[in-house]
């Protein structure tokens, strides 16, 4: 075939009807509400949600897995345009390892030495491990569906970008339920079930984000 | 004209074209080929490579600039999204013919265009890859590249709607981008 033919033929495709940006919003709006759902009708809010909300352990577990959402989710939006730098984002995530080791800090001080393995086991570490990958497939899912619009330089790193957005979803969400609230707790097992998503859209990245 | 004015107009042309304007769209492409085709034929010639294999590979590169042009944010200058897809499809073409290689991401719009024999037909026979097309598609490729219809006339003739053939246009598109994926290093 001619270039020139060829070129005759793309400029007849010329409209856009997908762009990235917009089928990455739609995925997230979808995986937040389907994951919402499904913590909503499984194990429910905390029963006392309201009465512990203000405690300083709650307001961080609740604050912090949000800014990990948040920020993973803006490293997404990135992740899948050629030339676009990630520096920024990188240094944001990067900043938020900082402030949870700050907070395991100053749960180690607060909290005397006797009582840090209790803080650590917490009572559903296991449900957290198993929980917090359940709430993140639909994101996981709907982010790669939306992300092979994309033309990302590593395909595996973009996957786990999209693990690690779904994830940290999932942990937001799950921190609604979780009755566990030390920072050791935080810091061990939703870090686990977040590092067991983004190692699975890692490979999941190589595989379906190859263009 | 200096590469950041040439990179100006065909990020305007490139606004257009996301908004439906095919002229803009024609523009942009043959703006950028020879760019690409000088880029290629340098990358073949270090390889010792014809330079019907550097055909094959803009085209390719085309194909991919084309599927993937969602993915430019218009609010960003477009040379360098328009370097890395280069450069990551190029790679991936030469690795794929066996030339394991890295290319630096250059500055595409400041590479010397060549135009001699612009008009560069490739090694894969278009009978040969319009086979590979299903129906209406290979229809629609042939009314469209070699007959020069539009899609309203090609629409008419094919008694399709014109939304049907949009849609088929865009298939074949993605169906060409695998065809020249499996075809490389084929007659090597």
């Amino acid at each position: 075939m001619k270039t020139t033919d060829l070129i005759s033929l793309m400029a007849a495709d010329a409209p856009v009807r997908m762009r990235l940006g917009r089928a990455l919003a739609l995925a997230l709006v979808a995986g937040v509400v389907v994951s919402a759902v499904v913590l909503l009708v499984s194990v429910g809010l905390r029963h006392n949600l309201v009465s512990v909300f203000e405690t300083a352990r709650v307001l961080f577990k609740v604050c912090f897995t949000l800014a990990l959402a948040v920020s993973a989710a803006a490293l997404v939006f990135r992740v899948g345009r050629p030339g676009a730098p990630l520096g920024r984002r990188l240094l944001l995530l990067a900043g938020l390892v900082a402030v949870l080791l700050a907070a395991i800090g100053t749960e180690l001080m607060v909290v005397p030495p006797a009582h840090w393995m209790a803080s650590l086991e917490g009572a559903n570490a296991a449900f957290c491990v198993f929980f917090i990958p359940v709430l993140s497939l639909a994101p996981l899912g709907a982010l790669l569906y939306a992300l092979r619009e994309g033309a990302p330089d590593s395909p595996g790193l973009a996957g786990a970008a999209a693990g690690l957005a779904a994830s940290a979803i999932g942990a937001a969400l799950y921190a609604w339920h979780c009755p566990d609230d030390s920072p050791l707790f935080v810091a061990t097992w939703y870090m686990l079930g977040i590092a067991i998503v983004t190692t699975a859209g890692f490979f999941a990245g190589r595989r379906l984000l190859r263009w | 004209m200096s590469s950041s004015a040439r990179e100006q107009e065909w990020a305007e042309w490139m606004r257009l074209a996301i908004d439906g304007d095919s002229a803009a769209y024609h523009r942009f492409l043959s703006a950028v080929t020879p760019h690409l085709r000088s880029l290629a034929r340098r990358r073949c010639a270090a390889f010792g490579a014809p330079a019907s294999e550097a055909e094959d590979i803009v085209q390719e590169v085309l194909l991919a600039v084309h599927l993937k042009r969602g993915t430019w944010d218009p609010a960003r200058p477009i040379g360098p999204w328009l370097a890395t897809i280069v450069r990551n499809k190029l790679i991936d073409a030469l690795r794929r013919r066996g030339r394991e290689t890295s290319v630096p991401v250059e500055d595409i719009a400041e590479l010397p265009a060549l135009d001699d024999r612009t008009d560069g037909s490739d090694r894969i026979d278009v009978e040969h890859m319009l086979d590979k097309l299903k129906e209406p598609q290979r229809d629609i490729v042939r009314s469209i590249s070699l007959e020069g219809a539009g899609v309203r006339e090609t629409a008419q003739r094919l008694s399709m709607s014109e939304g049907a053939v949009r849609v088929a246009l865009h298939r074949a598109l993605k169906s060409l981008a695998a065809i020249y994926r499996r075809s490389d290093g084929e007659d090597d």
